[in-house]
């Protein structure tokens, strides 16, 4: 029974999203971490570092070899529920320039089946500067669409006049709430309604807490909010209710 | 026993101080004279060290001196110590009778702190007597040397080993020792220490265990008795408290005994415990003793002082934690006051065992109880100690993730043959039980990081080569391997730096300058910001910023420093002393050995709830402020608690009562939550003998297992040490406080596409040993089957109070993350809309 209800779903059309807006447009931030604009039937993932696991191999440390397998798994059930137009990728797709060379056969066939029948932009991150190999999708260090600009990097600059309706990643923004004694922490996307930060959604990605001087630079202290990723749903929190690591 | 043993030099320099040899000293000799490994078990003060070091000084004075030119022979004698310190304490003290004897022997010590020049001097011309740690040991095996430099060496002498064996670090002491009998064939061992439960697990340690059938065992020299120690329990008028572990109100009569005796020592469990008993002793220090504070997180130069302060009688006093539990030879001291919870009956007789080094003399010892229950147990091991029963914690097997760190070790120094190393392994007591596909699968771990997929033969760090021997693919795997060794990991660490104060309003820059005054978990830090105040080596220090790798503080003179709470440093109490401890409660008749204050709170608990039975469990509920709690007292240490409040809690939640969270200490497990749980277990809703099954240790086990941060935290550190991700250095990282690659990331990963992956395994046995305790809550769950009690209260019973008092100061655990978030949430909801 509860398999078929889950072969179900699986088909049900459009996921329940958090809606907010960017810049003017409706946006949705959906609990496995990606953005979905409806109005131009885009996703938007970010940091997938695939190949993260060889990438740290070659050093002699071996990491387990199925963070790719994971993230591409992750990905295509996001692209199955969404069947998006267009697919952006906002940078450090892969964990190092190499990554793309060194991807395995089974999963070069199961991400070019992704990107069958869909636009497909790879943003260039510090990461991956480069165009990746051998697959297909345009390379591009940032591209602006509408109202909206989707880079690898935020702007510096609170409140920057150029950084209105940027969409990035590179972060990985992660926030800890405290309640009870008890502290929870999870990924989250961050916002000021001018622009946002997506979550990384690789399987050996960290986080980097929210409160990290790092986010000074694009947000002003303490006046933006975070929604952490739970299992099925969002929780939103302003940046007043959120602690340090 | 034969004085012959003894060369001529010897009895003279014995007679000239008045001494005579002892027996065991000559036993000893005679022993490894025959080639028998021994094992000396011998309180201290019976000369245990010189003995340990006779026979090889005897052997070494008989080769005579190195002629010049002469080819270099190598290490004569090894002697591994857990501590630094013990070594170059214990070189000093033997350099003495070395030099008056004027034996043509060189000594020398190798620690971390030896610098490299030295180091490397020493391996292409070693001394004869090496001092050393179990890390250098693995350092100098790794090493293409060490054949030679290791190929004549005759005796290794193990100081403290009953404190060396419980840890990982006798894991690879134990096989650093099987190398260096395959090295050199005749070797002989000898094993120094206190009296264990168990002498014959040592005996093993110490010997090659070749046969698998038959357990080899070392010769055996023990020395009985010493005087029997003077141990009383603090009597104090004022009033004890319920809980918390600071022991403030004993202060003034610690004060006191201290003016009584000539040199104190007073052992506490806790870094931040020491801090604040220093601090409150200096408060009311107006005759201006000096007494000092020694504990790990102090800096290295801090702490010699400290230790050269005491050795001179310089001092009156030491407050120290198990930084100073060992060997370390002190002087006359001639009380040694315990505060806080002896926790072990044989930990506690090593404590007492540092007053007054002459065996034949009674030690004076009193112990301080923090709080009631710590009352109970302190009653309880004054009563082992009167019968000479000891609690040593059983020999370990072997760990995983060590054998691992050893293996990749042993690949580094030679040519490694799978097969030979095996059974090297194999012949130590503590790996005796390996198998060969778990071998195996080890050594691939090394190689490749053991997957099942097979992607990364082209990175392998070591490969096989025709001949069938195990290389490292490059030299940098090596370089990699001696950053990594040892067994410790430590929580991510600062340095605290002193620094003039930016407050008052001055805006200049926090200066550079300034000493360093130790090391201070990161996490702790973390959790401040700037104008804190903690107490840090006996000082109140006010938190600047964190620069790079180092926090600032500048002096405060702040009345309420928050008091860091250190981790470490809490060992659980001993099942024997639980035992002891659950007996008194349920014998009435033997409160009249307590202070009465505790009579009467037993007194109270027995008219308004019931007395815990001795071998049932008692399980008490009632309400409290909106909420409902459940209180049980298992005796089985924090741990063992820790992992049953988290599985009850998950059991309690499916059976829908609504838990919040819990809280356990040594004695009790408190859990919290909606559902009226008086109501649930006397209507037998919930049957209490369900909730306790032994079934919990199985299915609910393994789900709360995938989410554990204990798990996780455990998993970090077996990642570590076998070598899967590098060690963090202080100093070299970018900015020290950066992600990288996050363990609990690679937990995940693992457990969903690998379970049976064989980090996962070594995890689960360190887990199921150690943090979990889960053998004890086994036989927990055994013992109380059919014996559980409940009863429902209307308030709080008085046995109940001081877990209650925890909440708020321990962590408090749960699990429902989501619905935690979700409240938390709901709040922020409620609060914005009225």
């Amino acid at each position: 029974m509860s398999a078929l209800t889950s072969h179900l779903r699986k088909y049900t059309a459009a996921p329940v999203c958090h809606d907010i807006q960017i810049n003017g447009q409706l946006v949705g931030l959906h609990d496995s971490g990606v953005l979905w604009w409806p109005d131009e039937a885009t996703l938007v993932v970010a940091d997938l570092h695939l190949e993260k696991g060889s990438s740290y191999a070659r050093r002699g440390i071996m990491l387990p070899p199925y963070d790719t397998g994971v993230t591409l798994e992750k990905l295509a059930g996001v692209i199955d529920a969404f069947d998006p137009a267009r697919v952006i990728c906002l940078g450090d797709s892969f964990h190092d320039p190499d990554g793309s060379d060194r991807l395995p056969a089974p999963y070069r066939a199961m991400l070019t089946t992704l990107q069958l029948g869909r636009e497909w932009i790879w943003v260039t991150g510090n990461h991956d500067p480069v165009a990746p190999v051998r697959l297909c999708g345009e390379t591009v260090d940032d591209v602006s669409i509408g109202p909206l600009t989707f880079r690898h990097e935020p702007i510096e600059g609170v409140g920057a006049a150029d950084a209105v309706g940027e969409i990035c990643g590179h972060l990985h923004p992660a926030a800890r709430v405290r309640r009870f004694g008890r502290s929870i922490r999870r990924a989250c996307f961050v916002t000021d309604g001018a622009r946002l930060v997506l979550p990384a959604f690789g399987a050996l990605t960290g986080g980097l807490n929210v409160t990290d001087e790092a986010y000074a630079l694009v947000f002003k202290r303490r006046k933006f909010s975070v929604f952490m990723l739970g299992n099925d749903r969002l929780f939103p929190f302003t940046a007043s209710r959120l602690v340090g690591d | 026993m034969d004085a012959a043993l003894l060369p001529n030099r010897f009895h003279n320099w014995f007679a000239s101080r008045g001494w005579a040899p002892r027996a065991h000293q000559l036993q000893l000799i005679d022993h490894l004279e025959q080639g028998h490994s021994t094992l000396l078990i011998a309180p201290t003060g019976a000369g245990k060290t010189l003995a340990g070091f006779l026979p090889s000084l005897v052997e070494l004075e008989r080769k005579g001196k190195r002629k010049p030119g002469q080819a270099g022979r190598g290490i004569h004698t090894l002697y591994i110590s857990p501590l630094k310190a013990l070594a170059v304490d214990i070189a000093r003290n033997l350099e003495a009778p070395v030099a008056e004897m004027g034996l043509p022997i060189k000594l020398e010590t190798r620690t971390g702190d030896t610098p490299s020049h030295k180091r490397q001097r020493q391996k292409l011309n070693p001394p004869d007597i090496l001092l050393t740690t179990p890390e250098q040991i693995a350092l100098l095996l790794s090493d293409p040397l060490s054949a030679r430099l290791f190929g004549s060496l005759e005796t290794v002498i193990l100081d403290e080993l009953h404190a060396l064996v419980t840890s990982k670090r006798g894991d690879l002491l134990s096989l650093g020792l099987a190398r260096l009998r395959r090295l050199s064939p005749g070797l002989r061992t000898v094993g120094l220490s206190a009296t264990v439960a168990e002498p014959e697990d040592l005996q093993a340690y110490l010997v090659d265990q070749a046969d698998p059938k038959r357990r080899n065992l070392s010769h055996v020299v023990k020395v009985s008795g010493g005087a029997q120690p003077d141990i009383s329990i603090l009597d104090s008028e004022e009033r004890l408290p319920w809980s918390g572990h600071s022991s403030r109100y004993a202060i003034p009569d610690i004060y006191q005994m201290i003016k009584a005796h000539s040199v104190s020592l007073l052992f506490v469990n806790t870094r931040s415990q020491a801090e604040m008993v220093f601090q409150e002793l200096w408060r009311i220090n107006e005759d201006t003793l000096p007494i000092a504070l020694h504990h790990g997180s102090l800096d290295v130069g801090q702490r010699r002082k400290v230790e050269a302060a005491m050795a001179s009688g310089g001092l009156r006093a030491v407050v120290a934690t198990s930084s100073l539990d060992m060997g370390i030879d002190w002087g006359d001291i001639d009380l040694v006051i315990n505060i806080g919870a002896p926790k072990g009956a044989s930990r506690l007789a090593q404590r007492i065992g540092r007053a007054n080094h002459r065996m034949d003399d009674p030690s004076k010892a009193i112990l301080i109880p923090s709080n009631r229950f710590e009352v109970l147990e302190c009653q309880a091991a004054l009563a082992a100690s009167k019968r000479g029963e000891q609690d040593t914690p059983p020999l370990r097997k072997g760990a995983l993730d060590v054998l691992a760190q050893h293996l990749l070790g042993l690949a580094c120094a030679d040519p490694l043959d799978a097969v030979a190393v095996f059974d090297e392994i194999r012949s130590s007591e503590t790996y005796r039980q390996l198998d060969w596909e778990t071998f195996e699968r080890v050594l691939d771990f090394v190689a490749t990081g053991g997957y099942a997929l097979k992607s990364y033969e082209q990175y392998a760090k070591l490969r096989k080569s025709k001949d069938g021997l195990w290389r490292i693919s490059h030299p940098k795997i090596a370089q990699q391997y001696r950053l990594n060794v040892g067994t410790i990991v430590e929580a991510p660490k600062l340095k605290v730096r002193l620094v003039r104060s930016k407050a008052n309003g001055r805006r200049t820059p926090v200066g550079r300058g300034g000493r360093i005054l130790g090391e201070i978990e990161e996490y702790f830090i973390d959790q401040m910001t700037p104008g804190d105040t903690f107490l840090f080596g006996g000082e109140i220090v006010r938190f600047e910023g964190i620069r790079e790798t180092e926090a600032y503080v500048s002096r405060s003179n702040s009345e309420n420093p928050m008091i860091p709470s250190y981790m470490g440093g809490k060992f659980p109490l001993s099942t024997y002393l639980a035992e002891g401890v659950r007996a008194m409660l349920a014998d009435p008749p033997s409160w009249k050995e307590l202070p009465h204050q505790v009579r009467d709170w037993l007194e109270i608990q027995r008219e308004k709830s019931v007395l815990p039975a001795k071998d049932g469990l008692l399980v008490e509920t009632f309400p409290r402020s909106n909420k409902h709690y459940m209180v049980c007292y298992p005796f089985e240490g924090r741990l063992a608690h820790q992992t049953l409040g988290m599985l009850l809690t998950k059991r309690l939640e499916r059976m829908g009562a609504r838990p919040m969270g819990f809280v356990a200490n040594d004695y009790a497990l408190s859990i919290w939550g909606l559902g009226d749980l008086s109501l649930l277990f006397s209507s037998g809703k919930i049957p209490l003998e369900r909730l306790f099954e032994q079934d919990i240790l199985g299915d609910d086990l393994d789900a709360w297992l995938a989410e554990s941060s204990l798990m996780k935290r455990t998993f970090r550190n077996c990642a570590v040490i076998a070598g899967l991700i590098e060690r963090r250095h202080p100093g070299k990282e970018k900015s020290g406080r950066q992600v990288t690659v996050s363990t609990d990331l690679i937990y995940d990963v693992l457990r969903a596409h690998e379970p049976d992956h064989i980090l996962l395994k070594a995890t689960w046995n360190d887990a199921a040993e150690g943090l979990l305790d889960i053998s004890r809550l086994g036989e927990l769950l055994t013992r109380i089957q059919g014996r559980i009690t409940h009863t429902g209260l209307e308030h709080v019973s008085p046995l109940a109070v001081p877990i209650l008092l925890e909440i708020g100061k321990e962590p408090v655990y749960g699990e429902a993350m989501d619905s935690l978030l979700e409240e938390t949430a709901e709040e922020l909801v409620l609060e914005a809309m009225e």
